[in-house]
């Protein structure tokens, strides 16, 4: 596309039926502890 | 539903529902604000003489198309789904264990009160946090990967008890088919060799507490006599830091109303030599002099700006700092059903007390309204556990319509709690500040990709 770039190839909507494994980190055990920051963490089943 | 915005020189539309992000020239930027409020015929009239009728045509083809492949425009669908994955029985992956319930700091803003969280001073016994790992394995269903924080106050006043739970941990874990990760918080004043080589071996992480520059520092973090703790603390975090390569650890600094120039704090931490920071804003009540207000959310959001260009500046020379609250993974992140659930607390994460009570998270303990159960008896309050399962970014009103939802998960149940007496609501000046950090990350990410081609 010439006016457009996209950053990424993957959409949320892919991982409704597979998602939901629960293995990832938990937010507040990285480092924030007061907030919560869960865009940045990563799917386990992703790696 | 897209959010549009102007950082650092990129037009950047992000569509909230399907995680996708675009860069746009000023003609699709321009095409796409309109795009669900106007016909085509229009759009082309009022955007043809500012770019040329070929010009926004083309635009307006490739508006289309990302539309039709579900990259832009796309709906929340995700609720039916959501729902059956709420009906899941709930299973326990994280623990947070206060380990001491006492401090060798005193710092000003600290939510535990000098460590002891309302209460009395307190040490965690090895019974107790024996008793804690056993209710984690046998709670934690098929879940593989189990989390441990040792927390405090400050954790390191009771080590011995640390090293037992570790060894304890890595007995069972072979017997039960599961693997701990332990991370440990500390404030860095107690740290010598000895810990640093427990941590590097044990620990997958580190949390290392500082706020940045010598005098925000000591301002906030002084020891109970008055003094400040910058000197005492920062060659033993620079030598920890190097110990693990520079790798699986954050210094971790509290921002406050006394520094809202906080980029100085977080560049001061890049100069120490820290590659991993995150500096986060404190949070606090109107009544404290050092709390954030809505008349300083202006000046915050310049100061999230100018880190954020220089960070890309910094990357564009090869000197990469990766701030914890401008990462984000476009491609390799969560799950919806994550992004949908909220932090966990009270379901799948909590937080131990030195005497074996569950509290919904760190940050409610001590208030006993929350108490949820303890390591003996395991989770008995049960409706508090359902209250907090429920919460998620559907159960709130303020959540549903706000861009930034699948990257805070609904935010902080605490902070929430703290300012509105309610779980399902939003610390605002938090909300805030958590839309701009996205905003920068996503820009990071641009610029990243971009200045590469």
């Amino acid at each position: 596309m010439k006016h457009v770039k996209t950053l990424n190839t993957r959409k949320l909507q892919n991982t409704v039926k597979k998602g939901g494994c629960g293995e990832c980190q938990t937010s507040c055990q990285s480092a924030c502890k007061t907030s919560c920051t869960v865009g940045n963490q990563s799917c386990e089943n992703h790696r | 539903m897209i959010h549009q915005y102007k950082n650092n020189g990129y037009n950047i539309v992000l569509d909230v529902n399907s995680g996708s992000v675009h860069v746009m020239d000023d003609a699709a930027y321009d095409v796409a604000a309109l795009w669900e409020s106007q016909e085509k015929d229009a759009i082309l009239r009022r955007l043809g003489p500012v770019y040329g009728t070929a010009e926004v045509a083309e635009a307006m083809e490739e508006v289309a198309a990302l539309q039709k492949e579900g990259t832009l425009f796309t709906e929340d669908e995700y609720e039916e789904d959501f729902k059956v994955f709420q009906e899941r029985p709930t299973v326990v992956k994280a623990l947070c264990l206060h380990i001491a319930h006492d401090c060798n700091l005193a710092c000003r803003y600290c939510f535990a009160e000098e460590g002891e969280y309302h209460g009395r001073r307190a040490l965690m016994s090895f019974e107790v946090g024996k008793a804690a790992l056993d209710f984690l394995i046998a709670n934690s269903g098929s879940r593989r990967n189990l989390e441990v924080d040792f927390f405090g106050g400050e954790p390191t006043l009771n080590f011995q008890v640390v090293k037992d739970l570790v060894a304890y941990g890595r007995q069972q874990e072979k017997l039960h088919g599961k693997r701990f990760r332990f991370t440990l918080t500390t404030n860095g004043v107690l740290l010598n060799d000895e810990i640093m080589e427990f941590a590097n071996r044990e620990m997958a992480n580190v949390v290392l507490s500082i706020d940045g520059r010598r005098e925000v520092n000591d301002k906030m973090r002084p020891f109970r006599n008055g003094s400040g703790s910058y000197d005492r603390i920062v060659p033993k975090f620079q030598r920890f830091a190097e110990s693990r390569n520079q790798q699986d650890y954050y210094v971790r600094g509290t921002f406050t109303h006394h520094n809202l120039d906080f980029s100085q704090d977080v560049l001061h931490l890049a100069d120490l030599g820290f590659r991993r920071i995150s500096v986060e804003p404190v949070v606090a009540q109107e009544t404290d002099d050092y709390a954030i207000r809505g008349e300083d959310l202006p000046k915050l959001f310049l100061e999230y700006d100018k880190l954020a260009a220089e960070l890309v500046k910094r990357h564009k020379q090869g000197d990469d700092v990766l701030f914890f609250h401008f990462m984000i993974d476009l491609e390799g992140g969560p799950c919806v059903a994550k992004r949908l659930s909220g932090c966990g607390s009270g379901t799948e994460y909590l937080a131990v007390t030195p005497w074996g009570d569950f509290y919904p998270c760190h940050q409610f303990v001590g208030n006993e309204k929350f108490c949820m159960g303890n390591v003996t008896d395991g989770v008995t309050n049960i409706a508090l556990r359902d209250e907090f399962k429920g919460c998620n970014v559907y159960a709130k009103e303020k959540c549903r319509e706000c861009f930034a939802r699948f990257y805070c998960s609904g935010g902080c149940a605490a902070n929430s709690y703290n300012f509105h007496g309610d779980i399902h609501d939003a610390y605002d000046i938090g909300c805030a500040l958590q839309k701009k950090r996205v905003e920068c990350a996503i820009m990071l990410k641009a610029a990243e990709a971009l200045d590469t081609e």
